[in-house]
């Protein structure tokens, strides 16, 4: 298949680059659902990482474990090499065990979500800025220099002072992309980006998501966008019910699948 | 010339304004007020303009301290309700359900003779600073009012938290907001917006109960109005007279949280 994005122009992790985000032999039950069963995962600095798979595959899930917004039932999960530290409630569920070691954590993830979340009761610049001046302590002048680079950036400059609910889905998103940037995230965390957005809107979310990739952030995707997985991934996950089916470079997930799931599974998408 | 264009401007508008319905309307209004004013007595008026004048001012001042220490109370005793466990949300519902279940009169009966009958045997009480103001029967009627405002409004800020959508809060702690974060610059204002249009009604609501003060004697302005009465033996004319200052109040209130409202980003959510 004759790509628009030549292979190429495709960054690729270092030998022995750091490990951003490891997961291992992770498990999440809500109730009687098994939804993950023992699922691992490594991102190393500048590795993209598309997690594919059909609905109920447990995708979602795994990406919103890695940030805690789902707590596993089991499992490990180190994030900078630093592992998240659970333990059970009192009503035996698995929760973080430090709730500041959590938000620290956290605030080096930039989520991007389905369905946008930006804050309906702050402008464009004051969803952007948040973060920066109200979790980081950045100083508010420099975040809003900052915000209006990121703004321009995902080519929103002149929308900062607008309130979401004006806007479109694909501008809401780029907007939910420059305020996850302005944290300066060690890896961005795509949760179906576009699967919200309007067909003729996806196109717009797309390029900027493209762009980041090819400047070499990190990047754990969830994505139901074959062609565009297939464009920016460095590494392939493809989950069937709770586990990992198979795995690896796009060219061999999409071209030369073993698995006979993973065979139906992109003849039914493509 | 441009003075001459916007006095056209606001010629054409106020004939614009002028409808027939709207002069009929205007013309009855007049004849109201002009029928009260000479066929009535107002003779008394000046004699009793200062107290009336210090009624509208205790009115007032118990309107909003009332409302800011209800609403004050509101916040937590929705948001227990909305997401507190059992031990918080229990407590702040039978405090909602009660207040709202009972006359208000009751409960400021309850408080004034009941509980304001107690304290003067303690010798403890009467001998500590709070007892010039506990021999007083004001704090007796904020108390109640305060309350009241608060049951009411508890209940409205419950749904007001619940109804903040899932995504925004998550969104916050996915940045690593603290709770007490999530809460002061996400969750709080949103519910207040949302929350903003009933207050309005609850601020009005509240506005109308204030005269139950007056049977505990503090003298607001339908105690002035009630004295009037008694003093001259006229009944419609302080009546009369009340129920306009209630309703200019009530109309500025209302103007006032219209512009509030209108000040926030709408679209919420």
């Amino acid at each position: 298949m004759a790509s628009a994005t030549a292979p190429a122009l495709k960054h690729t992790a270092q030998d022995g680059a750091a490990e951003a985000i490891h997961v291992e032999n992770l498990h999440k039950k809500f109730g009687q659902l098994h939804v993950l069963k023992g699922v691992s995962l490594s991102a190393r600095d500048g590795e993209v990482i598309a997690i594919i798979g059909g609905s109920g595959s447990g995708k979602s899930t795994l990406l919103r474990c890695i940030n805690c917004l789902e707590n596993p039932t089991s499992g490990i999960i180190r994030v900078n090499g630093e592992e998240i530290k659970l333990k059970a409630d009192s009503h035996g569920h698995t929760v973080p065990a430090d709730r500041r070691q959590i938000e620290r954590i956290r605030s080096k993830l930039g989520m991007v979500f389905q369905n946008f979340n930006l804050w309906s009761h702050m402008t464009l610049i004051e969803n952007v800025i948040e973060v920066p001046v109200h979790v980081l302590g950045v100083k508010r002048d420099e975040a809003i220099a900052q915000a209006e680079k990121l703004l321009a950036r995902v080519g929103l400059a002149e929308k900062r002072d607008v309130y979401p609910a004006y806007l479109s889905g694909g501008q809401q998103q780029r907007a939910a992309i420059a305020r996850a940037l302005a944290i300066n995230p060690r890896v961005m965390l795509f949760d179906e980006p576009t699967s919200a957005l309007d067909p003729e809107l996806v196109g717009e979310v797309l390029k900027v998501i493209g762009d980041l990739a090819r400047e070499g952030r990190t990047m754990v995707l969830v994505t139901h966008e074959m062609k565009f997985a297939r464009e920016v991934a460095t590494h392939v996950v493809y989950l069937y019910n709770g586990l990992v089916e198979e795995e690896g470079p796009p060219e061999q997930i999409f071209g030369a699948p073993k698995s006979e799931r993973l065979k139906q599974f992109i003849r039914n998408i493509g | 010339m441009a003075g001459e264009a916007t006095v056209i401007n606001v010629a054409a508008r106020t004939s614009l304004w002028l409808q027939p319905h709207r002069i009929v309307l205007i013309l009855i209004a007049l004849a109201l007020v002009l029928g009260a004013a000479f066929f009535m007595r107002w003779d008394w008026l000046p004699q009793y303009y200062e107290m009336g004048l210090l009624g509208i001012w205790r009115s007032l001042w118990i309107l909003a301290v009332t409302c800011f220490l209800g609403f004050l109370l509101a916040v937590p005793l929705g948001l227990a309700q909305a997401a507190g466990p059992f031990w918080f949300s229990a407590p702040a519902k039978a405090f909602c359900t009660v207040i709202r279940g009972t006359p208000l009169l009751i409960q400021l009966w309850l408080l004034y003779y009941g509980l304001g009958s107690l304290f003067p045997q303690y010798p403890w009480i009467r001998e500590s600073w709070m007892w010039p103001y506990l021999r007083q029967a004001w704090p007796y009627g904020v108390l109640a009012l305060t309350l009241s405002f608060a049951g009411y409004e508890g209940e409205v800020m419950r749904g007001a938290f619940a109804g903040v959508p899932k995504g925004q809060l998550e969104a916050a702690r996915a940045f690593g907001m603290s709770r007490w974060k999530i809460f002061r610059r996400i969750w709080l204002p949103q519910a207040i917006y949302r929350a903003l249009p009933t207050l309005t009604g609850e601020t009005v609501l509240q506005l109308k109960s204030t005269p139950l003060v007056a049977t505990i004697s503090v003298i607001d302005i339908f105690a002035v109005s009630s004295k009037v009465r008694q003093d001259t033996y006229l009944t419609y004319e302080p009546l009369l007279l009340l129920a306009l200052i209630y309703m200019a109040i009530t109309g500025i209130l209302v103007f006032a949280f219209s512009r509030i409202e209108a000040r926030i980003p709408n679209k919420i959510g």
